[in-house]
């Protein structure tokens, strides 16, 4: 068993963690003061590859496998959740999906301008009255001759005001509660679909996240994706991508503040000593580093199973679960090390405190994946194969021409 | 265009703190980078490799672990790469590694421009690439910050970056130059590029390699040597807050430092 990272990988890790030290970390703070999206990023994030870090190159993507992916989400955000957010929406919510679940036609149509940020995407599942109770969604799809008529709003969405594709979740049969549900994609410009943006949130506020609204929206066939009625399977798989890069950014997030911690507690003295000589300090900043040690372990090993196509449904929320809750945890205590200076914004560790908040809640709250881990436990919970299963990581697929 | 990029790993200074002193980070086993300035070195050779056609080649004096530094040159875009590497030129003067270089370059075979950073930020000395160019018998170009070359008539017009202005400065090809920061800004590796790094074989060349013996190389084919190395002695800062209105402040400020003689 090979823990370590092949030379692909640690090369891969050091360009994006020079790319968040050199592109993000300079511009980030006044954005997050400010409550603005860096668009500026986009073009770069687009130009490095890293909105399709593991789409085979043939779909326009940089043909990496599902560790880059990890990679590249903790580098982002190391630097801030709101950076790494644009990832796990528009590729792990989106592309991958696309990838997953669509036809020839679908993948060749829609993925390249994903893959180069010609088209922006995200994700409407959730609605305001329906968060971790996906099936109790009010959004509804009827059926007109080769047109899907859409009604509904989705609330909470990452790049909601931003994006120009969506894929959204409406029910097509209301009896069958879960079953009846099917996903779409629709297009920025399309009659009855309007956006706005969320403000007041407490964290992530250099992260765009918003509302949908569909008023009759005609959908064309061709812009469905998987069958009718297999929506709810494809959104859960969808979760299982995104929750990968969410509990891989917060590896990110951990990292930072250890850094952080580390390096002000050397050189923050009180009684004429520096506080990293002062046990309740060196407790502190111990645990960071387990956390990080046992949340690398698992992020690693959730992007070797999608690597081989396994399901990895319980590994994924389990490395989820436990990554956000840690990054939160580390970063309370980062500030704690930081003492007074940790309060303010002067220092990154405040806002990795507001950003990981949010993650212990979205794709699944915290909550959820311990019903979720219980139920595999005693055997109520078993994942059956998936009509279509992510595909397992073939390098010479992923780096062909086509 | 035949291009050689000369890089070196370096220690990475950005790790120097209160625990960490630069003689630390000389020691086995502290992180390493690419020298800073040979990233810009890197880009200038790759962008006239895409303005011109041709091939870039990397090359590198080093330890084993330099092959490193040059994987990121490969990942950036550089063509080849070759490691001289040999134990017995460790602790080399900058004559005698110009010396290894350019027996190198000449078992390379024909080049059109030879490029390096201004200087590398352990040894400091800017001077290695300058001897490379008078051991070849070829004009040499320091701190360009920009350069346009042409191919069909084998000349370069760069401006070279002084403290008190700018030069243009015309050659004939082949030459030697070091960039300065200005000249460009370093791509970051690419996906694919990665990839091809990571699976490229860097051939080392060692002294027997490049027709040199022990006596020639190291302590023993140099003439400066390094008897000791030094931290700066500590300096206890003095502060002073100025107080005040924040116009007011910056005014006695503005005063103070006329009169300190720093402004």
């Amino acid at each position: 068993m090979d823990f370590e990272l092949n030379e692909e990988h640690k090369m891969i890790e050091k360009m994006v963690y020079d790319f968040a030290r050199k592109e993000i970390m300079p511009i980030i703070k006044e954005h997050d003061r400010n409550h603005t999206f860096p668009h500026e990023l986009l073009p770069k994030l687009a130009a490095q590859g890293f909105l399709g870090v593991c789409l085979p190159v043939r779909y326009g993507g940089a043909g990496m496998d599902y560790i880059a992916l990890g990679l590249v989400s903790e580098g982002l955000e190391w630097a801030d959740s709101s950076v790494r957010e644009t990832i796990a929406v528009h590729l792990g919510l989106h592309s991958l999906p696309i990838f997953q679940w669509g036809t020839d036609e679908q993948k060749e149509r829609f993925l390249p301008p994903l893959a180069t940020g010609q088209n922006i995407a995200c994700f409407g599942l959730t609605e305001p009255g329906a968060g971790s109770d996906v099936a109790g969604m009010t959004s509804r799809a009827r059926k007109e001759g080769d047109h899907y008529i859409l009604n509904g709003e989705k609330m909470w969405i990452t790049l909601a005001d931003i994006a120009d594709r969506f894929l959204v979740f409406a029910k097509t049969d209301p009896e069958k509660g879960s079953r009846g549900i099917t996903a779409f994609i629709l297009e920025r410009g399309w009659s009855g679909l309007t956006t706005g943006t969320i403000e007041g949130k407490m964290g992530v506020h250099a992260s765009n996240t918003g509302w949908i609204n569909m008023d009759e929206v005609p959908v064309p066939e061709s812009h469905r994706l998987g069958e009718e009625n297999e929506g709810f399977k494809i959104a859960m798989s969808c979760l299982d991508n995104a929750r990968y890069t969410v509990a891989a950014g917060a590896v990110g997030v951990m990292k930072s503040c250890l850094e952080e911690s580390v390096k002000y507690a050397r050189e923050r003295k009180t009684f004429g000593k520096p506080i990293a000589e002062y046990q309740l300090v060196q407790q502190m900043i111990a645990q960071m580093q387990q956390r990080i040690d046992l949340g690398e372990l698992m992020v690693r090993k959730v992007g070797w199973l999608k690597n081989k196509g396994v399901r990895n449904t319980r590994e994924t929320s389990m490395a989820k679960w436990y990554c956000t809750e840690a990054a939160f945890a580390t970063a309370s205590d980062a500030i704690q090390v930081h003492g007074a200076y940790g309060y303010s914004d002067e220092y990154n560790v405040e806002r990795h405190l507001r950003n990981s908040k949010s993650a212990v809640i979205y794709e699944g709250t915290s909550q959820i994946h311990q019903l979720m881990q219980a139920a595999y436990v005693f055997g109520n919970r078993v994942d059956k194969p998936l009509r279509c299963q992510l595909p397992a990581y073939d390098p010479e697929y992923w780096q062909a021409e086509g | 265009m035949n291009i050689i990029a000369l890089i070196k790993q370096v220690p990475d200074t950005a790790q120097l703190s209160k625990t960490v002193d630069g003689l630390k980070l000389l020691g086995e086993g502290s992180p390493r980078i690419v020298n800073p300035w040979d990233e810009y070195s890197l880009e200038t050779a790759i962008q006239l490799k895409e303005a011109h056609g041709g091939k870039v080649t990397a090359i590198c004096i080093g330890k084993p672990e330099a092959t490193e530094a040059l994987k990121t040159g490969l990942a950036m875009g550089a063509d080849e790469a070759i490691l001289i590497s040999d134990p017995a030129m460790e602790n080399s003067d900058t004559l005698t590694t110009a010396r290894i270089l350019v027996e190198a370059i000449k078992k390379m075979g024909d080049f059109d421009i030879i490029i390096g950073g201004r200087s590398a930020i352990d040894g400091n000395s800017a001077a290695t690439a300058v001897q490379v160019a008078a051991l070849l018998d070829i004009s040499q170009i320091s701190y360009v910050a920009e350069l346009n070359a042409d191919p069909n008539t084998q000349t370069i017009s760069a401006v070279r970056l002084l403290e008190g202005g700018r030069e243009s400065v015309n050659s004939k090809l082949p030459a030697v130059i070091t960039v300065v920061k200005e000249i460009n800004e370093p791509r970051y590796p690419s996906f694919i590029g990665i990839r091809k790094a990571a699976k490229a074989t860097i051939p080392t060349w060692g002294v027997a390699d490049l027709g040199l013996d022990a006596s020639q190389v190291g302590p023993a084919g140099s003439q400066a040597h390094w008897p000791e190395v030094n931290l700066p002695p500590v300096r206890e800062a003095q502060v002073e807050i100025i107080e005040g209105a924040p116009e007011e402040a910056a005014k006695t400020l503005a005063d103070r430092l006329v009169a300190e003689k720093v402004i």
